[in-house]
């Protein structure tokens, strides 16, 4: 058994392996799906009935099933009637119909055989041939039922809800319930307004008790604080001392619960969902660059929610990054150019700024940008580097990681301003070098963007030496104070960019609302300048700028705004 | 006030702890041992079985408030379990209770177990003492009275205050 020993062959491209298929119908519609599909924590496991009509686009209702959750099968909203071919006992072979075609035992009570069985679609795996009835009468009937028993007990107090627009009850009463209640004997009362945690409130006549929000936090945040308390009809949601749910990402249980029993406390009584307009987002709380929708009403930002992306953040995102919006509608935002102190047009203050860098002799600028600005920003601003011979930097911004999403880094776009440059592999190396090039008299003209530079190595009394200090930001601060053109720009929810995370995903991110006063969105203006500075062209829309950057910038190469999906693409960094 | 197991107790439950696979299955019986000692299941009693079994105090307060049996408050020296199954119930067992709480000035109509302000008196309606043929029955501590009458209550209530 000596076979002569081969020359390995040269490793072909790896093809992903063939997925596995099996056929199954649903509502009379004949579907290939895979055999397994990904769990909670992403193991391959038997196809649910569920995920089968998923594939088959066919939505079966469901409380207590979550995709990135354990199963708990105890809502019992998604019971479906199915059957299975025949198989001759004898003969083990498939009966047949007259036509051919494998006939089809319907899954019934063994005790009853007129009465349908149906079975949980979250937790039944499918098998070859099945038939899944998710619209038939008998699943009907079923759905029905379940939802007047979650039902019995609900307050019906929708007109107060904060869920109400965005609520299963309802959704699915609507599509799938009765018109009218049968119930007339009291309903059992249980606790309201329990202040579960600092920004959780708990309805507990609302709850259908699916249990998501004690998965959620046993098994995804690893706090298991919450617990079911008490039996039967009087089955109650419950943590162990009210007041204590305090992780940081407790507000994940908000959305998480189908119904209104869960709030956030922020939000609660602020805003009726449907007046909600959602833009698609991205987090700048820290480097990981959860993706976000930002429901806001008429200019106003009134909340973050998580959107679902597997590549970063899954369907989760930290209380702190969450609540950290609150900023964009601060009364003292900065709205008014200022040159010299006094108020100045966009027109006069970039015309004056264009004069002075042109003429700027090489080395007697310095550039620092925050990691927090926009890639196209950081880009444009490296031109303007470029042109003038300026020594750029960044200020890098540490804080603790934690075990599930939060980044030490807390600047949203550090690799942003390595990849263009701005700032070296480690953020404010270069700080105190220009710190003592301004004391040295050498560095005359500092333009900050987006950074309080006395906090971070160049102080007031060193600000004070310059002739001229260029300062774009939203807030005021004692940097802002100090600057000779003062430039307000744009929350990243009032313009459109680019964030590149910690672990190389580039994100786009859209606008929600308008930017305040006279303040702009950075780049539109950095355009204008750079044109004046350098004399090149440019590009007055994001689409053009992204797509330059993406030319000139080698980690970008290939890259076009128009082909960015909401969930971003990977860059090498 | 401090909450403390005597050190016998704890050796006990120790001890037990080792006759399950896991540790958690040994809840229900730190639980009862608990009770038999204080009197009842504290919260720190719930927190002191949790640290011992590497479990979260909900997953001990989920069991307290599930069992009936456990009780989270301390009892009155005289417990009075008024059994409400049928042949009681039609013996008359609730006027039975509504006697006893109305003589001790509690609310009748309420759902859980009531204790007396003085902490002499305990009154609840419990499920089947298994002595039908006697009803109504009445289970005072651990003592169970056949055939109850309004006499017979309040003979228990004499008796009750005196100790």
């Amino acid at each position: 058994m000596s076979a002569p020993v081969q020359p390995a062959p040269a490793p072909a491209p790896q093809a992903p392996p063939p997925v596995e298929t099996m056929t199954v119908k649903v509502n009379g519609k004949t579907v290939q799906v895979p055999k397994t599909h990904p769990d909670w924590q992403g193991k391959p496991q038997p196809t649910t009935m569920l995920q089968a009509a998923r594939c088959a686009g066919v939505d079966i209702p469901h409380y207590c099933y979550h995709d990135k959750l354990p199963v708990a099968g105890n809502c019992r909203m998604c019971l479906v009637e199915f059957g299975t071919p025949m198989m001759d006992p004898a003969t083990r072979k498939p009966v047949l119909n007259e036509d051919g075609s494998p006939k089809i035992a319907k899954s019934v009570l063994p005790y009853e055989p007129g009465t349908p069985r149906g079975a949980i679609a979250c937790a039944t795996p499918i098998s070859p041939g099945m038939e899944i009835y998710a619209d038939s009468p008998a699943t009907k009937q079923m759905r029905e039922s379940v939802l007047e028993s979650l039902l019995i007990n609900h307050p019906l107090d929708c007109p107060i809800c904060d869920q109400a627009g965005e609520c299963k009850l309802q959704e699915y009463s609507v599509q799938h319930g009765q018109a009218g209640s049968r119930f007339v004997e009291a309903k059992v009362h249980k606790p309201k307004a329990v202040d579960l945690g600092p920004r959780i409130v708990l309805d507990d006549e609302r709850c259908v008790l699916c249990t998501r929000c004690i998965r959620f936090t046993k098994d995804i945040a690893g706090d298991d604080a919450l617990g079911i308390v008490n039996r039967g009809s009087y089955n109650t949601i419950s943590a162990f001392e009210t007041g204590k749910f305090d992780n940081n990402y407790t507000l994940n249980t908000v959305d998480l619960c189908p119904v209104g029993a869960l709030t956030s406390k922020d939000f609660r009584f602020k805003m009726r969902v449907w007046f909600l307009k959602e833009s698609k987002s991205v987090c700048t709380s820290c480097g990981t660059g959860c993706n976000i929708t930002i429901g806001s009403r008429e200019g106003v930002v009134h909340r973050y929610e998580p959107r679902e992306n597997d590549a970063v953040n899954g369907p989760w995102m930290c209380d702190s990054g969450r609540l950290n919006y609150k900023w964009i509608g601060r009364a003292d935002r900065l709205r008014e150019v200022l040159v010299r102190g006094t108020r100045s047009t966009w027109n006069a203050a970039l015309q004056d700024l264009t004069a002075l860098l042109s003429k700027a002799p090489a080395g007697s600028v310095a550039i620092v940008a925050s990691a927090r600005q926009t890639t196209e920003e950081l880009f444009l601003l490296k031109k303007l580097a470029a042109k003038t011979g300026a020594t750029t930097d960044s200020i890098a911004r540490e804080g603790e990681a934690d075990r599930l999403l939060v980044a030490a880094d807390r600047n949203p776009n550090s690799n942003g301003a390595r990849l263009t440059g701005i700032a070296f592999t480690e953020a404010g190396i270069r700080i105190p070098e220009i710190a003592a090039a301004i004391e040295a008299g050498t560095v005359k003209t500092l333009v900050v963007f987006g950074e309080d530079v006395t906090k971070h190595g160049i102080p007031a009394a060193t600000l004070a030496k310059l002739e001229t200090l260029v300062v774009s930001d939203i807030l005021p601060n004692a940097t802002t104070a100090l600057a000779t053109h003062l430039l307000p720009g744009a929350a990243h929810a009032e313009k459109r960019g680019t964030f590149v995370n910690v672990k190389g995903r580039l994100q786009k991110f859209m606008k929600a609302v308008e930017a305040p006063g006279d303040s702009r969105a950075e780049w539109e203006f950095l355009h204008e300048l750079v044109h004046g500075v350098t004399g090149q062209n440019g590009y007055s829309t994001i689409e053009g700028l992204f797509n330059q950057m993406a030319r000139e910038v080698p980690a970008f190469a290939g890259l076009e705004w128009a082909k960015i999906g909401d969930t971003g693409v990977d860059v090498k960094i | 006030m401090s909450f403390t197991v005597p050190s016998h107790l704890e050796a006990e439950l120790d001890e037990i702890t080792t006759h399950y696979p896991v540790k958690r299955s040994a809840s229900l019986m730190f639980l009862h041992a608990l009770q038999e000692h204080f009197g009842y299941v504290s919260k720190d009693a719930v927190e002191w079985t949790a640290r011992k079994l590497g479990l979260q105090p909900i997953n001990v307060y989920e069991l307290v408030t599930f069992y009936p049996m456990f009780r989270q408050e301390p009892l009155g020296k005289t417990h009075v379990k008024v059994c409400r199954t049928l042949s009681c119930a039609l013996q008359g067992s609730g006027e039975l209770r509504e006697r006893f709480c109305s003589k001790l000035g509690l609310d009748p109509h309420a759902h859980a177990p009531q204790t007396t302000p003085d902490g002499k008196f305990t009154v609840e309606f419990v499920e089947c003492l298994a002595s039908c043929g006697t009803a109504p029955v009445v289970l005072v501590n651990e003592e169970l009275h056949h055939k109850v009458s309004s006499a017979d209550a309040d003979a228990i209530l004499q008796k009750g205050k005196a100790a």
